[in-house]
């Protein structure tokens, strides 16, 4: 028997569930993911290949146990987008299973143990992400210069196989694939400025490195941008709020701007911090979880303000050169405490302020 | 159920100090990287809860009951020096790889726990069987932890069981699978916190099926009779 549906106001909304929701934002990486094959390879998309399918089997097997609508869960595509998230985060020529245990740690133990989505108090795709940085960090941090400084080039078969045996189907090891046209191992922007500064040297000194162009890394910067793209779309087609990308770039670029007033010698300029490492990712795609993220319109500032803080406070005096997904680990804990004391003025009450005056 | 059959059940199960109280957690997060660390401080811990027991509850009606915490302590604390020096002069190997978790042993509140809630109450007899079944409850814990974190993270198990057997027991070592990148969330503090969250999750699921067990075979047993009377039908 059909019955004429009956629902509690706003009558008016916009037709989307989860799972187109989630669809768009996994669309809307992109842009992101064909920057970087352009100049890193093929090995990410493999890395995303691999985590999604694990994904989708952990999620379908504890939707099982736990007598759940398996179908209906994993047409919601969070599970695939939380998979992505993670597989354009780590290296792309990382081995298969270091991908593999990350994608069923956020799965398994940071979202379904917690209850699945909605649940889950912090953001799956990076709480997965220190699991592996903390536990494998040689395989984690084996970042590839770009195509145009690297010795040697590698295929889409090259990447298989070096994903799946260590190796490319040529005999060169990631370590050798590391090494670029000057005949050194290469690393991140981030981390070459961290490790020269270590050393003594100036920012601009580690910025004369080959692998700078100018202010940016070489193929970091356009990666960068394609994933700014990727986010104004979505925040165009209103699948996330302008205000924890918006308050979080901010946050990062004053302070960041601020030290660098300070001393230029010591601290890197805005737009490095901007443009290097994954700040631009982060504000866009992973911040904005909606399930771990603050829920009020004036706490999302907050909570994008805090972590862009967090990342130039743990880039410029931690110990790792990037730092987003501890500081949104970090944010997320503060979450509820954010989302208590930022709770906006409900229709047809008066807000504490004005019942005092 | 006589005393003694309550008090085991208790101790290594019902309430286990490490998976119930939640006692003693430093050290049973800090040293139970592998099986033979969490063996030696088990053993360590249970040795010292023996002593005290009996020790507190023999001076149990010669001690004030207004000083009666410094007391304690201070037994355990003998206790604790005495198995400190004798694993220093048996086990060195051991010592050393434990280090500073052997003195803390008087700091687990798993012991001061017993010694003021049972055995300054009861009989030497019972005490020292309390004391027995608690440690055996705190080791088993250990052991166990110690061995998923070995696992997880080595891929082996029982590796250096030589250092607290003696040369003999180099052969016990498993090797399950060999890695050239261990697992090192595992083996450091968070795969404690992990590994014990899980244990506790799956003590919490057995308690709960063997309830619901008991309770099948129970309703089982009423049988429903149907009454017909009356002159409706």
């Amino acid at each position: 028997m059909t019955m004429l549906s009956l629902s509690s106001s706003p009558h008016h909304h916009n037709r989307r569930d989860i799972g187109q929701v989630m669809r768009l934002v996994c669309y809307a990486t992109i842009p992101g993911i064909l920057a970087n094959v352009w100049f890193f390879g093929f090995g990410i998309l493999i890395q995303v290949v691999l985590a999604i399918i694990t994904a989708l089997v952990t999620e379908g097997v504890i939707m099982e146990l736990r007598k759940k609508k398996t179908e209906r869960v994993l047409k919601d595509y969070s599970a695939v987008l939380a998979a992505l998230l993670l597989a354009i985060s780590i290296p792309p020529l990382a081995p298969w299973w270091v991908i593999v245990i990350g994608t069923f740690f956020s799965i398994a133990v940071v979202k379904q143990l917690y209850g699945g989505l909605g649940y889950n108090m912090f953001n799956p795709a990076m709480a997965g992400y220190v699991m592996l940085l903390i536990s494998f960090p040689v395989q984690m941090t084996s970042w590839l210069p770009p195509f145009s400084i690297a010795e040697q080039s590698h295929s889409l078969w090259d990447a298989i196989h070096t994903v799946f045996t260590g190796f490319t189907s040529t005999g060169f090891s990631v370590e050798q694939l590391k090494v670029g046209i000057d005949g050194t191992t290469m690393a991140t922007p981030l981390d070459e400025v961290k490790t020269a500064l270590l050393q003594g040297y100036t920012v601009t000194e580690a910025k004369s490195h080959i692998m700078f162009d100018g202010n940016y890394g070489k193929g970091w910067l356009w990666v960068a941008i394609a994933y700014l793209l990727g986010g104004l779309f979505l925040i165009k087609t209103k699948v996330i709020n302008w205000h924890i990308p918006g308050s979080m770039l901010a946050s990062a670029a004053l302070l960041s701007l601020f030290l660098f007033l300070l001393d230029g010698d010591q601290y890197a300029s805005p737009l490095f911090h901007l443009f290097n490492g994954s700040l631009i990712v982060g504000a866009f795609f992973i911040a904005t979880d909606p399930v771990s993220a603050s829920t009020t319109s004036k706490g999302r500032i907050i909570f994008g303000a805090a972590i862009g803080l967090w990342v130039i406070i743990i880039r410029n005096w931690g110990g790792y050169p990037d730092a987003i997904a501890f500081a949104v680990l970090i944010m997320n804990m503060a979450v509820p405490l954010i989302d208590y004391y930022t709770q906006p003025r409900t229709y047809g009450h008066k807000n504490k302020a004005s019942k005092d005056s | 159920m006589n005393e003694y059959q309550n008090l085991s059940v208790q101790g290594i199960w019902k309430n286990n100090p490490a998976l119930v109280q939640l006692l003693g957690l430093c050290p049973l997060l800090a040293v139970t990287a592998t099986v033979i660390n969490g063996l030696g401080l088990g053993i360590a811990t249970t040795l010292v809860l023996l002593g005290s027991n009996i020790t507190v509850s023999l001076v149990r009606n010669f001690v004030p009951n207004e000083i009666r915490i410094p007391i304690f302590v201070m037994i355990i604390a003998a206790f604790v020096t005495i198995v400190q020096l004798l694993m220093n002069a048996f086990t060195f190997e051991l010592y050393q790889a434990l280090g500073i978790f052997i003195p803390l042993i008087v700091t687990n509140c798993a012991i001061i726990g017993r010694a003021e809630a049972y055995a300054s109450k009861n009989r030497v007899q019972l005490a020292a069987f309390d004391g027995l079944m608690m440690g055996l409850g705190f080791t088993f814990v250990l052991v166990v932890l110690g061995a998923m974190r070995e696992l997880l993270g080595y891929g082996t198990l029982l590796v250096g069981a030589d250092l607290l057997l003696g040369d003999w027991a180099k052969d016990l070592t498993i090797v399950v699978f060999t890695t050239e990148s261990p697992f090192l969330l595992a083996i450091l503090p968070p795969g404690a916190f992990l590994c014990m969250g899980l244990l506790i999750a799956f003590k919490n699921m057995l308690d709960r099926l063997i309830e619901k067990r008991s309770q099948r075979a129970k309703q089982a047993k009423i049988v429903q009779r149907a009454r017909v009377t009356g002159t409706d039908i």
